[in-house]
């Protein structure tokens, strides 16, 4: 089993999420999140005063799944927040060791 | 007789001054970081709460009192808790009643040093601000308001009845509404309070962002719509002068919008919000002294100019290094200055107040005039204000603890937060404790600490 991780551009996740659904996908979590990567942040004037504000808004996207669609997965995201512009984010993919429904106790992939 | 109209305006005005304290907290309260915007509310409320028991016990009478000599202060005794003012006497002394003049010149009083707190955003004792509020009100504010607002009057047999202060009747300058007693002497303050707490942790360092410009528009709204009674209330009647105040305080001040946004459209590249709501009190705070004597167009020259002026002035914090966190010194120093100069230039004979300013053939009389008022108010508040601030910093301290500081001034001196935006039901708080339980737990934290 894979966890799936996505950082997105926050206008992208309606975009991701559709296309998670088109492959079959039955559950994710989304939370927003801060920081920067290669794009760095932005500056705001407040009276004439800049400010840097280092860390940037994100979305982030993690989807549990079996072995096979990982590579599903990693693609499917990788095509929907895609913009072609510096700060579109990463995805990544760890393995699980373990994995329960909390109502049913049922583990591993019967738990997905 | 009574006369109605006159006193509905006042008594109306006078609330639409009250209001501009709330505004105020509001328009502070949006600048300041989320962790203080409380406190930074409290202490134009306390003012508010404090300022308004002085007047009537005292205040009033120092600064409304028959003068007790040389035009520096009234009579502390005359009206000690407005003694002899709740009986009519509007058949001998015209016909406002004497209690709306103490109702709408109480007000005053309670913004003036509400107007301080900007400079001491995040950092200040809340009971040390209690003290300096009350200090500074009896020894700064009430005998300045005897300078600039005390006329003498004059019976019909030609005997005094009434003498004033300095500024208005011997020096003769021209405050209509307050551009000295109010804003240049609370922008004085506002510096000296400054240097004497010190630069906030992180400042010109860390971003100390306003964290909710909307609050601060709000603000800004309130004070400009309480403002119409600040200024056209002056006229103490519902008459020309009142109408002529009110079309000018709204001339200039959306003028000093433009000349605001203009600024920073130059100089930073964006017109931001928080720029249309500090040059709309820029504005407001310059056409304060001179709403009675410039015709519009000059209420619009002198808009425009106090929005460009302010905008440059707030950067001044941090090219000489004093933390006047919310640009009191930008704006009602400034501010404040400008609009009771500019009466010296500007001013013209067609105007209610009647005196030709250097722009319209009047020379240089009145600019002098106007020249030695706004500096002996300046220098009179900014030294007593030092002061009264090191005395309290030396005796009850004035500063909170740096690690409070970076926790937050409303959760440790208030025992409150603003905001709970948690989206976890709970938010991880507990039920209220009971007296004695509260006890308790307070002593086990301490035990384990």
């Amino acid at each position: 089993m894979k966890l799936v991780t996505a950082i997105i551009k926050p206008f992208k996740l309606d975009d991701v999420k559709n296309a998670l659904e088109l492959i079959g996908i039955t559950g994710l979590t989304v939370s927003e999140v801060q920081g920067f990567g290669r794009q760095r942040g932005h500056t705001e004037v407040y009276r004439g005063a800049e400010y840097q504000v280092d860390f940037v808004p994100k979305v982030r996207i993690e989807v549990v799944v079996g072995e096979i669609d990982a590579a599903r997965v990693v693609d499917a995201v990788v095509e929907s927040a895609s913009t072609g512009q510096i700060g579109d984010g990463k995805v990544w993919v760890t393995t699980i060791d373990e994995i329960v429904r909390v109502r049913t106790g049922e583990r591993g992939e019967d738990a997905l | 007789m009574v006369n109605t109209g006159d006193t509905a305006w006042i008594l109306t005005s006078a609330a639409l001054v009250l209001l501009m304290t709330p505004g105020l907290a509001l328009f502070y309260g949006g600048m300041v970081r989320a962790k203080s915007v409380l406190n930074m509310m409290m202490m134009s409320f306390g003012a508010l709460a404090l300022i308004t028991v002085l007047w009537v016990l005292y205040g009033y009478s120092v600064a409304f009192g028959d003068d007790v000599g040389a035009g520096l202060l009234g009579n502390p005794g005359e009206f000690f808790g407005l003694a002899g003012l709740m009986e009519d006497t509007t058949s001998e002394a015209g016909g406002l009643p004497s209690m709306a003049f103490v109702g709408f010149q109480a007000v005053f009083a309670i913004i003036t040093v509400a107007l301080i707190s900007g400079a001491i955003a995040d950092r200040a004792k809340f009971g040390s601000w209690m003290v300096f509020a009350g200090l500074w009100a009896t020894v700064v504010y009430f005998p300045v308001a005897h300078w600039v607002f005390d006329f003498t009057l004059t019976g019909d047999d030609g005997v005094v009845t009434h003498t004033g202060g300095w500024i208005a009747n011997n020096l003769a300058a021209i405050d209509f509404a307050g551009g000295t007693a109010v804003h240049i002497n609370a922008g004085a303050a506002g510096l000296a309070l400054a240097l004497v707490l010190g630069k906030r942790r992180g400042f010109g360092r860390e971003a100390m962002r306003p964290h909710n410009l909307p609050l601060v528009m709000l603000g800004a709204g309130l004070l400009w719509f309480g403002w119409f009674g600040f200024n056209a209330g002056s006229a103490l009647a519902a008459n020309n002068t009142a109408a002529v105040v009110w079309v000018n305080t709204l001339a200039a001040t959306a003028a000093a919008i433009l000349g605001w946004l203009l600024t920073e459209k130059l100089r930073d590249g964006h017109a931001t919000s928080l720029g249309a709501a500090s040059g709309a009190v820029a504005g407001l705070v310059a056409i304060t002294p001179a709403c009675s004597s410039v015709s519009p167009i000059g209420a619009i020259v002198l808009g425009i100019v106090a929005g460009v002026l302010c905008a440059l002035a707030v950067g001044l914090k941090y090219r000489f290094g004093y933390d006047d966190s919310l640009d009191v010194v930008g704006v009602h120093l400034v501010g404040g200055l400008w609009g009771t100069l500019a009466i010296g230039f500007l001013a013209t004979a067609d105007a209610p107040a009647g005196v030709d300013g250097l722009f319209y053939g009047g020379g240089v009389d009145q600019l002098w005039r106007q020249a030695v008022g706004a500096v002996a108010v300046l220098v009179f508040s900014f030294v007593l204000t030092l002061v009264i601030g090191f005395v309290i910093q030396k005796t009850i301290g004035f500063r909170i603890a740096e690690e409070d500081e970076v926790t937050g001034i409303d959760n440790v001196v208030h025992a409150e937060s603003a905001y709970d935006f948690a989206s976890l039901g709970s938010s991880g708080s507990t039920a209220p404790l009971a007296g004695q339980a509260r006890a308790e737990a307070r002593n086990t934290e301490r035990t384990l600490a």
